[in-house]
């Protein structure tokens, strides 16, 4: 029987099945500092070892400072934290990047980066951005700390089957037009909501020509559009970039993988339960102008008018403007930003900061700029990006350069917004205090948020001059 | 776990759509290492008008009168009302520990968000879904009186002044109404998972390498 790519890799980790209740098999268990203490705990309260702890990787990313970090964590109850991690990869033995490892980054950039991802496998981690890993042709999905503790006890998860849907993006995106573009695009259409109970499978010839990067930032946002899974079939973008990965197979081994890596994609007449499908035409560089990832419009477009709206959706849409401070109906290319981040497990990839510094080559941030801050996925990226001299680059533009974590994605370190302050973000949420209570957040691409702190205000990339 | 069997309690109506954990608990909570204790931080950026942090004396801080969770009448409820996809965002089980620890026990809305469903279940909190009008109508009871209705888990019904029914898997019922040890549950088919693993190792040799 023809199978979706979702299906193929369930049916290969079934350990067990009772009706429509599966007991699945985990390859990979990824674990930080936030979710993970609870897990540890229960584990010794009950007395259970771990299954299969080669199958665990550990960092700290979400509290970690992205300035002095040879001062150590100034947040007396971050630092416990982090230690905590510290102590139990140490009392069980785990591979762990701390935070002196130049390998430490985010979760989600490290695993790929170290071959520790890698396709048909089933990947958890307690952080519903795990849908990144999908990118690999992986099952790759987000869990509660309960459930961190289940796997870590059992190596498996109890499942039900998620649904399937085919996002079908098909014909070329502008050339400037990004993975995150797409992402937001569409959510735009289908709701935060719309991915509730389904494994989403993204299709078509824009995904196709998306580098890993690309696939990792639009399956990373899977999860906003309410899917736990987003997944990519595997072809040779995913197979070179697997090739010399620190973790992945070699030799012999590696030519086994690679045969079996081959069969990972949704076969031709596999059916989905839902099929969306989206002409890559249409898709314009995005912004996001409300508290929820839904709320985003093109760059050339204008917040929606209420009577535009149905009725059940006008409390949302007045609430969400009285926090934004805005306006319906104001061009986006009219909103002024303070603050610039770039980051994130969506977007901190080398390829994201190389199209963020085209963007900064030779020009200034907008002098109405209060802080501009790019913070690098992991070490490994921090160095690349130094060698190709993308560091200078951000700094002369007048960008701080900081260290790898989480940030001001979700600002569990030092790095917020003040209240009332709007921030060109690359992260992927713009819920209400996301970045800092009463903080404004704006969900665009590297490159959009790039251009914003040249101007100071949104600016469609497509009009701008650029380098390289 | 705790049992979740049957619940008479007043209901919180929060009327909001797409509520995030984030709002149910901001992330500077998130940074205890410990299960409980979450409650009084619960939507704290609603329900205080101060900005909190961890270690706060909360019984200081000034409340905003307006939000729902601070109306007197709501002091004891265990059921809150909400709109659709509750509980989107992050995968944090702060939120669900959040809610218990405040004593919310009951959840009823027109849909929740994947992750934070499972994560009730784990926890004995009884996410209920229903239909967008009988929300409708919960809500519109709730205008006129302070609402207090009736959960019963075993026969899947939610009673105000109209009885409405409700879907729940099987499995995760049954957890919930014996307060099942999902993880000693599944430790009892241990040589099912060894037995597998063998064959599994066998055919994806690559995956045992570390």
């Amino acid at each position: 029987m023809a199978k979706t790519l979702y299906e193929k890799i369930f049916d290969k980790h079934v350990v067990l099945a009772q009706e429509d209740t599966y007991l699945i098999y985990i390859d990979r268990h990824l674990i930080h500092e936030v979710t993970s203490p609870q897990a540890f705990e229960g584990l010794k309260i009950h007395d259970r070892p771990l299954w299969r702890k080669e199958s665990i990787v550990a960092v700290p990313d979400h509290n970690v400072p992205t300035s002095d970090r040879d001062k150590g964590i100034q947040d007396p109850i971050s630092k416990i934290q982090v230690e905590t991690l510290d102590q139990n990869c140490k009392e069980h033995n785990l591979l762990q990047f701390d935070m002196s490892d130049v390998r430490q980054g985010i979760v989600h950039v490290i695993g790929p980066e170290q071959g520790l991802t890698l396709p048909g496998m089933t990947i958890v981690c307690g952080d519903s951005h795990t849908s990144t890993h999908g990118a690999f042709g992986a099952l790759a999905m987000g869990i509660g700390t309960s459930e961190v503790e289940h796997v870590m006890a059992t190596q498996c998860l109890i499942q039900k089957k998620l649904k399937t849907m085919k996002i079908d993006v098909q014909g070329k995106t502008h050339p400037l037009v990004s993975a995150k573009d797409i992402a937001l695009f569409v959510i735009g259409q289908i709701g935060t909501a719309g991915g509730t109970g389904y494994a989403i499978e993204f299709c078509g010839d824009a995904i196709q020509q998306l580098s890993m990067e690309g696939r990792m930032t639009l399956c990373n946002m899977a999860i906003e559009a309410g899917a736990r899974s987003g997944m990519v079939a595997v072809d040779d973008t995913t197979i070179n970039y697997l090739k010399n990965k620190p973790f992945a197979p070699t030799n012999e081994m590696w030519d086994l993988a690679e045969k079996e890596w081959r069969t990972l994609h949704s076969d031709s007449d596999a059916v989905f339960d839902k099929v969306v499908e989206i002409d890559a035409t249409m898709i314009e560089p995005q912004v996001s102008w409300g508290t929820s990832p839904e709320m985003v419009k093109g760059i050339s477009e204008s917040i929606p008018k209420k009577s535009n709206l149905t009725s059940d959706k006008h409390l949302d849409f007045q609430r969400a403007l009285a926090y934004m401070g805005l306006n319906e109906n104001t061009p986006i290319n009219e909103i002024f930003v303070d603050k610039v981040f770039i980051g994130s497990c969506t977007n901190s990839r080398i390829e994201d900061l190389r199209e963020a510094a085209r963007h900064l080559k030779g020009k200034k941030i907008n002098p109405s700029i209060k802080l501009a801050m790019a913070v690098p996925g992991s070490g490994i990226v921090k160095k690349q990006a130094e060698s190709e001299g993308l560091d200078k680059i951000f700094m002369e533009s007048g960008f701080q350069w900081r260290d790898p974590g989480c940030s001001m994605c979700l600002a569990m370190n030092a790095d917020r917004l003040e209240s009332g302050e709007r921030c060109a973000s690359t992260s992927n949420r713009n819920f209400e205090g996301r970045q800092g209570q009463g903080g404004r957040t704006h969900l665009v691409s590297p490159a959009m948020a790039a251009a914003a702190a040249v101007h100071g205000h949104f600016v469609d990339i497509r009009n701008e001059e650029i380098s390289g | 776990m705790d049992k979740f069997k049957h619940l008479v309690s007043k209901v919180i109506p929060l009327d909001r759509s797409n509520v995030d954990t984030d709002a149910i608990i901001p992330k500077q909570f998130l940074k205890s290492i410990k299960r409980t204790g979450f409650g009084p931080n619960l939507f704290d950026e609603w329900r205080y008008l101060d900005h909190g942090e961890p270690g706060m004396d909360n019984s200081k801080r000034s409340i905003n009168p307006d939000f729902v969770l601070n109306k007197p009448q709501f002091k004891d409820s265990k059921i809150l009302l909400v709109r659709e996809n509750f509980g989107c965002g992050s995968s944090r089980e702060h939120a669900p520990w959040a809610l218990l620890d405040f004593g919310i026990k009951v959840i009823i809305a027109e849909s929740f968000a994947d992750i934070f469903y499972n994560n009730c279940f784990k926890n004995g909190i009884l996410p209920i879904t229903l239909q967008k009008v009988e929300i409708e109508e919960l809500f519109s009871e709730t205008e006129t009186k302070t609402l207090e209705i009736e959960v019963n888990l075993e026969k899947q019904f939610v009673k105000s002044s109209k009885s409405y029914s409700f879907e729940i898997d099987e499995f995760k019922k049954s957890s919930l109404l014996n307060g099942l040890d999902e993880i000693g549950l599944t430790l009892e088919n241990k040589s099912v998972i060894a037995n597998f693993e063998k064959s599994y190792f066998s055919n994806y040799p690559w995956l045992k390498q570390e």
